[in-house]
């Protein structure tokens, strides 16, 4: 008789002993084992708030950034597809861009982008600064963290170009990058090797026409390894950093990281 | 004589009582996270309506879905590998695995029995042929969760995984489905507990069967 059917075979009386001693015992345990399951759970989810999340809860959210940032590789493309998959995009989300258009409906004015960071002199950048990089158009997917996705065209310059050339031969390159609307009423964190990936793009063209205020005219960061909430409209700001830069959406209880 | 019949080793009943928690929060949570998009609809009915994510509370809560799903499911992929390698390693797997095509005709055989239309059960060994596809079918499914999972959780690092799963959207509705499945094995599974009695009940928690005087030890849920 082998383990898996281990019988017992005793008299009646002993048996119903057996059976009861055994009853008693598996379900005392089982019981304990509930309560010290609940317990954890309620412990783990009254646990003091980082960022909106209980912190065990955050700090495997931010392992599981970690794990999936050392993943992260150039040769790991959101797809392409053809010009025909290209979808309609709707506009889902306002933060930063609250001036409101004129008369003529031409979106305000905006006056370049700030660049700072370790060993970069601040200086003002202008869409032109951008346009004179190497040009790279994508059909690709851009995905929201609310589950939906959608086939754009996006025409921009890599931010890894944008990189090598911005960023002064002195200085050295940080960990993060943190990109902001004016005035930092939207705000996003990256990591590095997200922000390099050849297809992270600052664009400035839709489907084959200029940004439209509502998308982020007139330059806006595109990066398909990342939800839709990291991809900022009307750059404000660039900003090289090495401390985990702050993140909108982050602080309202989502992931850091949000890497697809 | 009687006898007690030892019928589920110790580690697959924690592999069980583990699972059954951890699956319903991963449910739970994955009902806040598809909230934020519920486009599946059986023919006109949405699925599901906005009253029973109201009912339950699960309205407006996606970024807390998400803090769950992405956390506990590790206890969901850690337990399943667990409870897949201790089935092949203990030979648990004989018992749940059906021995051949033949096991679908008995298990329509267990059904018409089950629904009262056949008086006699096919021969069997420790479950019988539905029983097998069942707990065999749970954990492809279980499988398959993870799988199309990983593929609408990283679509770009893992693009020939949702290319696999046939597409994003795809491995989504295969997601969703899957979820369904759960829901109604669970209500199948309860079922036939409650109808197959006590002592089948307690032999999942403490691991023996009470079997009779000639009665040869049968599963039934």
């Amino acid at each position: 008789m082998n383990k898996r059917h281990r019988e017992i075979v005793l008299p009646e009386a002993d048996l119903s002993r057996q059976l009861e001693r055994k009853s008693r015992r598996g379900f005392l345990l089982g019981g304990l084992a509930a309560a010290g399951a609940l317990g954890a759970y309620k412990a783990v989810r009254l646990a003091g708030r980082d960022n909106m999340v209980p912190w065990p809860q955050r700090d495997v959210l931010n392992l599981n950034g970690k794990l999936w940032r050392s993943y992260v590789d150039d040769a790991h493309l959101m797809p392409s597809y053809a010009a025909s998959q290209i979808g309609y995009l709707k506009p889902n989300g306002d933060h930063g861009l609250d001036e409101e258009p004129d008369d003529q409906g031409n979106p305000p004015e905006w006056d370049g982008f700030k660049l700072e960071g370790p060993g970069v002199t601040p200086v003002t950048l202008q869409l032109s600064d951008v346009q004179s990089l190497p040009r790279h158009e994508m059909i690709t997917k851009f995905c929201c963290i609310e589950g939906w996705s959608v086939v754009q065209k996006w025409t921009g310059a890599r931010f890894s170009d944008f990189t090598k050339k911005f960023l002064p031969p002195g200085a050295s390159l940080t960990t993060y990058v943190y990109m902001a609307t004016d005035g930092e009423d939207y705000f996003v964190g990256l990591d590095m090797k997200s922000a390099l990936h050849p297809q992270t793009l600052l664009a400035w063209e839709q489907n084959d026409k200029p940004l439209s205020y509502e998308h982020g005219a007139p330059l806006r960061l595109i990066i398909p390894v990342k939800y839709g909430i990291k991809n900022l409209k009307r750059i404000g700001l660039i900003r090289y950093t090495n401390q985990r830069p702050r993140d909108f959406w982050y602080e309202q209880g989502y992931d850091w990281f949000a890497g697809l | 004589m009687a006898k007690l019949v030892l019928k589920h080793l110790l580690a697959i009943r924690w592999f069980h009582w583990v699972n059954f928690p951890i699956l319903f929060l991963m449910i739970w949570s994955g009902m806040m996270i598809y909230w934020a998009y519920p486009v599946y609809r059986l023919g006109p009915v949405p699925l599901f309506p906005q009253w029973l994510f109201a009912l339950l509370g699960l309205k407006f809560r996606l970024a807390e879905g998400m803090a769950l799903h992405f956390v506990f499911m590790w206890i969901f992929i850690v337990n399943g590998i667990l409870y897949i390698a201790y089935t092949l390693f203990s030979g648990e797997w004989r018992y749940l695995l059906p021995r051949s095509v033949s096991a679908f005709r008995d298990a329509w055989q267990v059904l018409l029995h089950d629904l009262h239309l056949r008086k006699e059960m096919p021969p069997q060994e420790k479950y019988n042929a539905a029983q097998q596809i069942a707990y065999c079918g749970i954990v492809v499914m279980g499988a398959g969760s993870l799988v199309t999972g990983l593929a609408i959780y990283k679509p770009a690092q893992l693009a020939w995984l949702a290319a696999l799963c046939g597409g994003y959207e795809f491995a989504r509705l295969i997601h969703f489905v899957l979820t369904m499945g759960y829901i109604g094995f669970f209500v199948i599974h309860v079922g036939q507990v409650i109808l197959a009695g006590w002592n089948n009940f307690r032999s999942m928690v403490i691991g023996y069967e009470l079997v009779k005087d000639g009665e040869q030890p049968v599963e039934q849920s």
